[in-house]
């Protein structure tokens, strides 16, 4: 049932793009290549983040091995291109893919036990050590500093006077939209369940039987194979792999673009993509527009307006929508109620108006249950129904900012 | 043994910038709960100050105290303006928020003062010092920045351990809601722990700007390396985060001295990894891991 | 209001986000007094605290402490008003050492108040003298019970709100809080808004006594009336 609704919205977005991209010149089909790159890479993050409850300040580094396992791959193996022309390339993909996906478990088994900032420290440090140190030191295999070429051919069948560009954009577009497919299924699936459990409370998960181990290093694998493709998609779409392409910059720019766009969602995942890949694009050509001089700055200066004007944009969105952009756009149009807001807050409400008779301490121990804490509800029901109204701010897991939420709850501003 | 000498005394020298960087994430961290990605950011922006006092006044101590001021004065500001608003968010916000103070401020820095590289005064003369004719690997500039890093985490241990602002600032940050019924302002007090973050992040720009030069992106790597250290030694602990900065120095000297400049990023990667092999929350990690 | 109430509460509305917990609940202490608020769980008796406190925002009454109006205030000033509030189970700071921990609660007192403050609280407390440098997490329950009384006693407040003292305790301890509760009154006139579950306990040393149900001030009595009314103690009490 859900299967069918995302195919026939991956369907729907398909003949969009299909009919944008033969409107528009090669210069937007390869923004919108390049896009879908992203869009994938950032929504496996945003799977990892926004429903597993780990965070990855390295994913560009699953990136970067999914583009060079793709150019490696080209470059190396030579029966595939010979034996299926064109579309070898997704052949590639598919192993690129396995690749990253155990890459990502990997990092995902050594990453099990941390949390936080340590697990953030960790993904950090790879996102630094791996493309830049690999790719240099073993340079006769992945190309050093000059990097590794790829090449696509577009299928004969398509004729020869079809545009390069645009069989580029359907590639990586069709590329990412079955990706998104498959997340948006794994998403509502038992697995997604189990992750969203896992991230609101641990324990409480482990204790109804959820693998929490195995569940946390699933979805590295799943977020480090997403990344992946989106890397090979990257890598076709800049026909050339190299180490700058794969900084720490690219890792925080994902990061950044998942919490934008709105953690947990793979509508979200494109917004922030979008502004990801489009923003600082777009203010460079104002910037440049204007003689290459804003406001009567040197031109050397003017280079920096857009970057600085991008971080006040960054800061901006997360202070206006707190639950990042597809939040903001729920709250703007979708019903009163966000997703699981409604239900489990107005419960709570209810059960306090329970009649005088009924032993009123039966609702507090569900309370107190339900958020796995102390043996004794009694009058932090009102806390207890709160966090679950706060729905997407339930990664603090630490005591100190988990009271100190709940006092500003209370209180407002201090 | 000379090189073994060089690479331990050049790595203190190193670790103890780290260790000042993983200080001031340590303050934060503590405080709010917060990770902050523009420290180094905010240490580039104080440097920068520092070197326009320096050329100024031609006095070096005038710019170093301009610096540290700079850096109290923005770590509040910081905290006060864009922080705030997220710290009752969740942490990804936050996280987020810094990520973008650190863009902002390094695209500032270079619409100010340009993108090129700029020499930045050491305090002391960088010549090797030798004791006959055997050298150390290390110069009295060296010296003074581990000293000074030293100091103020001593000073800075004092404090927190014998005045009453010091448990002000425990307080707030182990039980901020006990704290505020014994009537500590603790919105104060986390404005004031920014405020010392800020002054840790200004003393390592100041300290070791003279040997990477100035320019928008001057601290990026040295945030990279202040925050391993301070992961590795633990987020909770000040005490960590000395300890760790001091091992990753003298690890990542030993390892760019001994096989070469390339693997350097990942040794530090593997030294982390090993370290949170054994103790996941950091070496001096009071609370216990959660075991599932 | 007198001039002997220490403490009085007048009509309040309060509550967490869109849930209303207290529905107009009036409670006056009386300078020197204990007054225990009783009731079942959820009752609201730890949100009347919260509030009095400054912790929850009152939307409607009045609070007055000490002769100031301290309605809305934050919490951190009405701790300076003279209003300590105990909360309920881990109040200590795990972290700090037992003599940090009493520090804590004086460090708004002059200097020289502070260190006569910490001897008083050793000469009453002697268990936690001996217990001074250890982390207070080490404690056991009673005696955090006791750390958290001594450091909010350590402000020298007029009012003390104590949420639960005997939450998780032994009997044999309960009474010794209790006992340590009333002496406190007696000793130095302290005013005290008890907060239990534990009804006969908190009845046997009160001098009045509230009873809340739903947010709603049921009975408010003489301590010794309620414990006697039979009806009430099988309907809302539960002994």
């Amino acid at each position: 049932m859900t299967l069918a609704r995302h195919l026939a919205a991956a369907a729907a977005a398909a003949v969009v793009i299909a009919l944008i991209s033969v409107q528009l010149g090669s210069y937007r089909d390869y923004q919108i290549a390049e896009v879908a790159a992203y869009v994938i890479a950032v929504a496996g993050l945003t799977v990892l983040i926004g429903l597993s409850g780990q965070i990855s300040v390295g994913n560009g580094a699953f990136m970067a091995l999914g583009a060079y396992a793709t150019a490696l791959l080209q470059l190396r193996v030579p029966w595939l291109p010979a034996h299926l022309g064109g579309w070898s390339i997704v052949v590639i993909f598919l192993i690129s893919v396995v690749v990253t996906a155990a890459g990502g478990a990997v990092v995902g088994v050594a990453a099990a036990r941390l949390r936080g900032p340590y697990l953030a420290g960790a993904t950090l440090l790879l996102a630094v050590a791996f493309p830049a140190a690999v790719a240099d030191r073993y340079a006769g295999v992945f190309g050093g500093d000059q990097g590794l070429g790829v090449t696509v051919t577009t299928p004969a069948a398509l004729g020869p006077a079809f545009p390069p560009t645009r069989w580029l954009t359907w590639l990586t577009c069709a590329a990412a939209l079955a990706g998104l497919v498959l997340l948006a299924n794994l998403a509502r699936s038992r697995v997604g369940r189990s992750w969203r459990a896992l991230r609101d409370d641990e324990v409480a998960a482990a204790l109804s039987g959820i693998n929490v181990a195995r569940l946390r290093v699933l979805a590295f694998v799943v977020s480090a194979a997403s990344a992946g493709l989106g890397g090979s998609l990257l890598a076709v779409v800049s026909s050339i792999v190299s180490p700058g392409a794969y900084t720490l910059s690219l890792s925080i720019g994902l990061l950044t673009a998942a919490v934008i766009g709105g953690l947990g969602s793979l509508l979200g995942a494109v917004w922030g993509s979008l502004l990801l890949a489009l923003i600082p694009g777009y203010l460079s050509n104002v910037a440049t527009s204007h003689g290459g001089r804003l406001f009567g700055l040197p031109s050397g200066a003017t280079s920096f307006v857009p970057i600085a004007a991008y971080g006040v944009v960054l800061i901006v969105v997360m202070l206006a929508f707190p639950s990042g952009i597809q939040g903001g756009l729920r709250r703007l149009f979708g019903p009163v109620a966000p997703v699981a807001a409604g239900p489990l807050a107005r419960l709570a409400r209810r059960g306090r108006r329970a009649p005088a008779g009924l032993p009123a301490s039966r609702h507090g121990l569900a309370a107190a249950r339900h958020r796995g804490s102390g043996p004794r509800g009694d009058d932090r029901r009102g806390q207890a129904g709160e966090p679950s109204r706060r729905s997407g701010r339930r990664h603090a897991r630490t005591r100190d900012t988990h009271q100190r939420q709940s006092e500003h709850q209370e209180e407002g501003t201090r | 043994m000379q090189e073994f000498v060089e690479f331990t005394l050049g790595g203190i020298a190193s670790g103890m910038v780290y260790a000042a960087i993983a200080l001031s994430l340590v303050l934060i961290w503590r405080g709010t709960r917060i990770l902050n990605f523009a420290q180094g950011g905010l240490a580039m922006l104080t440097t920068y100050l520092a070197s326009i006092v320096i050329s100024r006044t031609g006095s070096y101590w005038e710019g170093f105290a301009a610096g540290l001021a700079a850096g109290l004065v923005l770590g509040a500001v910081a905290e006060r303006t864009v922080i705030r608003p997220v710290e009752s968010k969740g942490p990804m916000n936050a996280v987020i928020v810094t990520i973008g103070l650190l863009i902002f401020i390094e695209g500032l820095a270079g619409i100010i003062f340009g993108g090129q590289y700029r020499s930045f005064p050491p305090a002391f003369s960088i010549v090797g010092l030798r004791i006959g004719s055997f050298s150390l690997g290390i110069s009295r500039n060296d010296v003074f920045t581990a000293g000074a890093v030293l100091a103020a985490a001593v000073i800075l241990a004092v404090v927190f351990r014998y005045t009453p602002v010091g448990l002000r600032l425990r307080a707030a940050a182990f039980g901020p809601q006990v704290a505020r019924l014994l009537g500590v302002r603790v919105g104060r007090v986390l404005t004031l722990g920014w405020a010392l973050a800020g002054l840790f992040g200004a003393l390592a720009g100041v300290l070791v700007t003279p040997s990477t030069f100035l320019y928008p992106n001057s601290m990026d790597a040295i945030f990279v390396l202040g925050f391993t250290a301070a992961v590795i030694g633990g987020l909770d602990s000040p005490v960590g985060a000395v300890v760790g900065g001091l091992i990753l120095g003298v690890v990542l000297e030993y390892v760019g001295g001994y096989l070469g400049s390339d693997i350097v990023p990942l040794f530090g990667l593997a030294a982390l990894v090993l370290v949170l092999m054994v103790r996941p929350s950091g070496l001096f990690s009071a609370a216990t891991t959660r075991q599932v | 209001m007198s001039a002997g109430t220490a403490l009085a509460v007048e009509g309040i509305e309060a509550g967490y986000g869109g849930a209303v917990v207290l529905h107009g609940v009036t409670v006056a202490v009386p300078a020197g007094t204990i007054t225990a608020v009783l009731g079942a769980n959820g009752a609201g008796k730890t949100t009347l605290l919260r509030t009095v406190s400054g912790m929850v925002r009152p939307r409607a009454g009045r609070i007055v402490a000490g002769g100031a109006d301290v309605t809305g205030r934050r919490p951190e000033q009405i701790s300076r008003a003279g209003v300590a509030h105990v909360p309920e189970g881990q109040g200590v700071i795990a972290e700090l050492t037992v003599e940090e921990n009493l520090r804590l609660g004086g460090l708004n007192r002059r200097h020289a108040e502070r260190a006569a403050g910490l001897a008083d609280a050793y000469a009453r407390f002697p268990v936690l003298e001996r217990r001074r440098g250890l982390p207070a997490g080490t404690l056991s329950g009673g005696e955090r019970q006791v750390l958290v009384i001594a450091r909010a006693l350590m402000s020298r407040p007029r009012v003390l709100l104590l949420d639960e003292p005997s939450l998780g305790l032994a009997p044999r301890v309960v009474a010794q809080v209790m006992g340590l509760v009333r002496s406190l009154r007696e000793e130095s006139g302290l005013s005290v808004l008890l907060v239990e579950q534990n009804a006969r306990s908190a009845l046997s040393i009160a001098d009045t006594g509230i009873v809340l149900n739903l947010g709603r001030v049921v009975a408010a009595a003489p301590a010794a009336d309620l414990a006697a009314d039979v009806s009430l103690r099988r309907h809302y009490l539960g002994f």
